[in-house]
């Protein structure tokens, strides 16, 4: 057969040592390395939000309608060595963790049912649609005729308000987890309790986290605007109440120090909880970038 | 000497699996015996039903027909008297390392606990060449070295036999022979009974001292046949080998397209 192609000698080539390049590795300069950090990306876009609050509030010149930045975190300040909003806070924050253990605990029930028994996978799923869609907030008045003015009617919304997320997002993690991993679980004989705990879990984690989130962004809210609805529980109020208060005594830098200190919570949790949660397993693991 | 009892005993094995609309016939009535150290090979063409045989093995799914026996007990259900070695990377556990790994199937299976199990993992991890990597997690590692921690995890649980389903499939070519070698080298080391599924005829012959040749559309046994001796991967007569397999495997469709024309 002829080939038609051009006929080449074959090359053969010296390598460059490895001294003669100028560049091989080169440490990032000082403000690469500061910008790198995530805290100070974030506290940057913190601060530029602050200032352009403090901008409009002054440009506005209501404090009626919006306190400058300036004069909320004054207001906060004397509110938490004055008016006893950090002991307004935790009483918020102890039924917020009241029930969301308790809406965690009953979603890890409800899961662990759904994926041993086809039964419970649809019990789950119908409960889910039922339920999911409907505020925990409009369970309230309900609440109250069956739990009274107390902890019991806010730690139920908030059980609803958690379980549902939690279930649905860990059932879903669950039901994404890959053949090859189950079976190589199987192969170790383990099976029961210890299959969910010591495969499924585990390799299920990033969704449980992503339920969890949620879970607890739902349960903060939904107490905030539980306690602003019939505030006073069991004799002390939390945070919400605290902002209903002011408002009716037109504080309104100390409305804004309350709201202030729901989302200094939210950022805390968020971003120094989950965060390290999620740097010690699921990054780690290289489940999530 | 006397024959001694075969270690695996698969007996007119008949496996069907239900795919939404249809039920699949994988294997009709397969039979074959596996002996102590033995490097057992089953090949055919995909469709063929070798990997569902060798899950059937592992006790992953109940034959419909015919008997699974491993040292005269009957297989039932999966256990760490048979380890398997996927084709998949994602067989290694992401939040263990790779000694926790190694470890995590010698405690989960209850052999060895401690001191003793975190002995025989790195032992083993030694072996395949990867002590550098012990406390590396499996994100960070190749291909082909995640497939050696498999093979160290299997191999660690000093299995009665080891369960391959086309381990190198997934790696490059260059990365496919190092691991053959390596894989013969360490059952130099300890002799261990290994039952390995592949599609590939050159494979076939370079791992297994015995082959089963299985047909398409339900697999069938066609043959069972004794590989050439060691090292003799890349002579003529492996040449040969390799093209009466082919012959063999591919004789029917030949047929069939000489219908067609």
């Amino acid at each position: 057969m002829a080939d038609t192609a051009v006929v080449r000698a074959d090359v053969f080539r010296e390598t460059v040592n490895a001294s003669k390049f100028g560049v091989i590795q080169k440490p990032l300069s000082t403000w690469e390395r500061i910008y790198n950090i995530n805290a100070v990306r974030k506290v940057a876009i913190l601060i530029f939000l602050a200032v352009a609050w403090e901008a409009y509030a002054r440009w506005l010149n209501n404090p009626l309608l919006f306190p400058t930045f300036g004069a909320t975190i004054e207001a906060f300040y004397q509110a938490i060595f004055g008016g006893g909003l950090l002991g307004k806070a935790w009483t918020s924050i102890k039924v917020l963790l009241i029930g969301y253990s308790a809406g965690i605990a009953l979603a890890a029930l409800l899961t662990v049912f759904a994926i041993t028994s086809r039964i419970g996978t649809d019990f789950l799923e119908t409960l889910t649609s039922m339920f999911n869609p409907l505020p925990a907030i409009a369970l309230l008045p309900l609440a109250l005729i069956w739990f009274g003015l107390g902890n019991g009617s806010l730690v139920f919304v908030l059980i609803h308000s958690v379980l549902w997320a939690v279930a649905l997002n860990t059932h879903s993690g669950f039901l994404s987890v890959s053949n090859t991993m189950r079976m190589v679980g199987r192969n170790y004989g383990l099976r029961g309790l210890s299959y969910v705990a010591r495969i499924l879990i585990p390799a299920a984690f990033p969704s449980i986290l992503t339920g969890l989130k949620i879970g607890w962004a739902f349960a903060w809210r939904t107490l905030i605007a539980a306690e602003l609805v019939f505030g006073v529980s069991s004799g002390s109020g939390g945070l919400g109440w605290f902002i209903y208060e002011n408002k009716n005594q037109l504080e309104i830098p100390n409305v804004f120090a309350g709201l202030f200190t729901v989302i200094v919570i939210g950022l805390l949790v968020e971003n120094v909880i989950f965060r390290t949660i999620e740097g010690r397993t699921v990054r780690k693991w290289g489940m999530q970038n | 000497m006397s024959a001694p009892a075969p270690l695996l005993d698969v007996k007119g094995v008949t496996l069907q699996y239900k795919t939404k609309d249809y039920l699949v016939t994988a294997t009709y009535r397969v039979d074959f015996e596996v002996f102590q150290s033995d490097r057992f090979v089953l090949l055919g063409p995909s469709g063929c039903g070798k990997s569902t045989l060798l899950k059937a093995v592992g006790g992953y799914m109940r034959p419909v027909e015919g008997v699974i026996r491993l040292k005269g007990q009957e297989v039932s259900k999966p256990g760490p008297d048979r380890m398997m070695v996927f084709q998949e990377f994602d067989q290694l556990l992401p939040w263990k390392t790779v000694k926790q790994n190694v470890m995590f199937a010698l405690t989960a299976s209850g052999k060895l606990s401690g001191k003793a199990a975190e002995d025989k993992a790195l032992e083993y991890i030694a072996k395949v060449n990867l002590d550098k990597f012990a406390d590396s997690y499996p994100h960070t590692l190749s291909g082909g070295m995640k497939q050696r921690v498999a093979i160290a995890r299997g191999m660690a649980m000093e299995p009665d036999v080891l369960l391959m389903d086309e381990p190198f499939a997934a790696l490059d070519a260059l990365t496919r022979r190092k691991m053959q070698d390596e894989l013969l080298q360490l059952w130099d080391d300890t002799h261990f009974t290994v039952l390995f599924v592949t599609h590939s005829i050159a494979e076939a012959i370079k791992i297994g001292n015995r082959i089963l040749l299985l047909s398409p559309h339900p697999g069938q046994v066609k043959a069972e046949i004794n590989s050439l001796p060691r090292g003799e991967a890349e002579s003529e007569a492996a040449k040969l080998l390799e093209d009466n397999i082919h012959k063999m495997l591919f004789a029917d469709e030949v047929e069939e397209e000489a219908v067609r024309i």
